[in-house]
């Protein structure tokens, strides 16, 4: 089984198929995981080099232990100390870096399609670790993944991304991937965070945490960040907790009880309260390690098809 | 110099001229035109059956980057792209460096222009509307006017104080110049990208929003029905709502009148799904409904002119990520091909609309001349073959550049060669 693309650059447009064969290729991993021994053959003798030009540690982390688990060599290039402090561009650090006889990239940058310019300038295969406000895939993967897991299939479950969906790459590959796959996917958050047009993507728009808790499975909780306030895109942290923050009192609400998924890293106590981060339907250490298995997947099958 | 163009197709809007017929320049200058002529041997004969001669064209909206960002494009090579183009003119825009804000920068660009055209190609600067492009202090408008000035804009810098912007009314309406608006409200598009909508939501990049553009048309209009004796033009309009205010306010008998550049009425953001840099211009593409919008305005004359807004930049700057790019494409080798393609085969246009749009309107709003095809007046032609296919290559521009996203396209309609000031230059 091969994936359609050399690349994984996002979500939309990726076939059922595919995701499908990306989520069952990273259930096999998850038990290497579990084995005392969490070290495979497969990518043995490739070697990836992660591209980070936006901090990160999670992501890096995961995508770094997923590629020596792989067995593959690995190295690490991130902005601070590079040559891109010295005005070299893109297109240059990426072809000097594949000149040394790199197989895959792993790319995460603030600029929206960097990853897609990527694929244009070097033959490596590109995997996008994230890419400005645009697609996170393999966090949407994981997350699949866990919502897979605990409901045993993504058809029809319905989940709601709630917080900053206009600056968050990770609500778009989410409702790329889930509305794919069959799920119900709504956003919730201020107007003002909410992108134009988002409707038009298959995903009903609230803004009341009330009007839509009754009706989930799954809430999505993205980090909300304090540079927006500043840009005005809502008033105080304060306000936001108040009205957007989830909390226990009101998941309660529900009829049964929501599965909670928070992408990391947490604001405590401001987009969600800490009592449902670590509480009995809290999925978010899952969604870590499933982000382990997922990013094994998807480095499995683009690294060796060719 | 002396030509026979053989049975070309004569389209002059300016006195209703529509015939088949012959005619005969010497020195630069229209000697005769009339039915099947047989001049003696002396003169070179072209064969123009099915193909059309209108008078020059004019592109009033070129970035020739010279002085400052000669690595983009110089006088020599803009004016070469504009001559394949079909443009016997180009109007170039003040932000060079030094900007043109002054007599003497005026002056240069228009010598150059005839040190290396010959006179091929006439360039006709638009000033500085403010001290370098500032926003701040008027530009010296009279001397400005004086050195050969055709008009004042601030371009790619769009004049957002209104007390600054009333002021430029003011004074410029004393030299009955018009002032070229890039309408765009800064605070609305700061970090913007591309235009705000369905693809922006989809790719995750910042938007700029359609409103921006027509807030600061609609201030100024409302600046301009109080100094109603100023002359308005609005750059590259790219909005339905845009459009709708100038009918509005054409229809209040304000001076005003506008553009829009060929990619506006050919292609929309959705292609910015493969990011490439070669589609981010401002104002950005926008939507399908926006291209038709502009398509039936200037079919109905809310839009006056067609100007391609041609902007330089190398492979180098363009060869980034998409936040990281400049904004800007070439436009002239392909402005009058998309035109005829997009305009003319699909009815919106007719070909005397057509010529209209590209020498007729932009010289009367610049209070150029309007060029005539009689006898005894300066042979300013533009030569078109408006049923020609042909594939847009841009390794063959004579553009320094080659930022166009229209490589590979098939066209229908070209032109095949200028003639001005007793210079000619065909292309195929």
């Amino acid at each position: 089984m091969k994936l359609q693309s050399k690349h994984l650059l996002g979500l939309e447009g990726m076939s059922k198929e595919d995701m499908t064969l990306i989520l069952d290729t990273a259930v096999s991993f998850k038990e290497v995981l579990e084995r005392p021994i969490k070290k495979v053959p497969p990518l043995q003798g490739k070697t990836i080099v992660n591209l980070f030009f936006e901090s990160s540690t999670r992501t890096r982390i995961s995508f770094e232990l997923a590629e020596r688990r792989l067995s593959a060599d690995v190295v690490n290039f991130t902005t601070s100390g590079s040559s891109v402090s010295k005005g070299e561009t893109l297109k240059d650090t990426a072809r000097n870096i594949e000149a040394m006889k790199i197989d895959m990239v792993v790319i995460r940058h603030s600029a929206s399609g960097a990853p897609h310019f990527l694929t244009r300038v070097v033959k490596a295969n590109v995997i996008n670790a994230g890419d400005g406000a645009h697609e996170h895939p393999t966090q949407a993967l994981l997350d699949m993944m866990t919502l897979r897991e605990k409901f045993g299939t993504l058809e029809g479950i319905r989940v709601c991304i709630v917080g900053d969906i206009l600056h968050s790459r990770v609500a778009r590959s989410n409702i790329y991937g889930l509305k794919t796959m069959g799920a119900e996917v709504s956003v919730c958050a201020p107007t003002t965070l909410i992108p134009r047009q988002i409707e038009q993507l298959g995903v009903k728009v609230y803004n009341k945490l009330e009007d839509i808790i009754p009706h989930v499975d799954a809430l999505n909780v993205l980090r909300i960040q304090l540079e927006r306030q500043k840009s005005g895109l809502f008033p105080s942290l304060r306000e936001y907790h108040r009205y957007f923050g989830v909390t226990k009192e009101k998941v309660d609400r529900a009829p049964k009880p929501i599965t909670i998924m928070h992408p990391g890293p947490i604001n405590r106590d401001v987009e969600l309260s800490a009592d449902l981060a670590d509480g009995p339907h809290s999925v978010i250490l899952e969604q870590v390690t499933n982000g382990e298995a997922v990013r094994m997947a998807v480095l499995y099958l683009l690294g060796t098809s060719n | 110099m002396k030509l026979h163009l053989k049975s070309a197709h004569i389209i002059d809007p300016s006195s209703g001229k529509d015939t088949i017929q012959d005619i005969l320049i010497i020195d630069g200058k229209i000697e005769k035109i009339g039915n099947s002529i047989t001049p003696n041997k002396s003169f070179e004969a072209i064969d123009l059956k099915n193909k059309i001669v209108a008078p020059g064209f004019i592109d009033m909206h070129v970035h020739l980057r010279e002085p400052g960002y000669e690595h983009k494009e110089t006088i020599t090579t803009g004016c070469a792209s504009a001559a394949a183009g079909g443009f016997t003119a180009v109007c170039c825009m003040p932000n060079t460096n030094p900007a043109i804000d002054e007599e003497s920068v005026a002056r240069y660009v228009q010598e150059e222009g005839k040190r290396v055209t010959g006179g091929l190609v006439d360039v006709f600067p638009i000033a500085a509307a403010t001290k370098g492009r500032k926003g701040e202090e008027l530009s010296p408008m009279a001397e400005l006017a004086k050195a050969g000035a055709v008009a004042f804009s601030d371009d790619g810098a769009p004049i957002a104080n209104p007390e600054i912007m009333r002021r430029i009314f003011e004074y410029s309406s004393m030299y009955g110049l018009a002032v070229i608006q890039h309408a765009e409200e800064p605070t609305m598009t700061k970090n913007g990208l591309m235009n705000e909508g369905f693809n922006s939501t989809r790719f995750g990049m910042p938007g700029i929003p359609p409103i921006a553009e027509e807030l600061m048309i609609s201030r100024d209009l409302i600046i301009l029905k109080y100094i109603p004796k100023a002359k308005y033009h609005v750059a590259h309009i790219s909005t339905t709502g845009s459009i709708e205010c100038i009918r509005r306010a054409k229809k209040d008998r304000l001076n005003v009148t506008c553009e829009a550049a060929p990619h506006h009425f050919s292609i929309t953001d959705d292609l910015i799904e493969s990011f490439d840099t070669n589609l981010k211009m401002n104002p950005p593409l926008r939507t399908k409904d926006d291209v038709e919008a502009i398509k039936e305005a200037l079919q109905d004359g809310a839009i006056d002119v067609i100007a391609s807004d041609h902007a330089p930049h190398t492979i180098d700057e363009k060869e980034v990520e998409f936040a990281q790019a400049p904004f800007g494409i070439v436009g002239l080798e392909t402005s009058v091909g998309l035109a005829i393609t997009e305009l003319v085969e699909h009815k919106y246009l007719s070909l005397v609309q057509l010529i209209e749009k590209f020498s007729i309107n932009p010289r009367k709003i610049l209070n150029l001349p309007i060029i005539k095809l009689e006898e005894g007046e300066i042979a300013n032609l533009t030569l078109l073959d408006p049923k020609k296919e042909w594939v847009v290559d841009v390794s063959s521009f004579r553009s320094k550049s080659k930022n166009s996203p229209f490589n590979g396209w098939k066209l229908k309609g070209k032109s095949i060669g200028v003639i001005n000031n007793g210079k000619i230059m065909l292309t195929n």
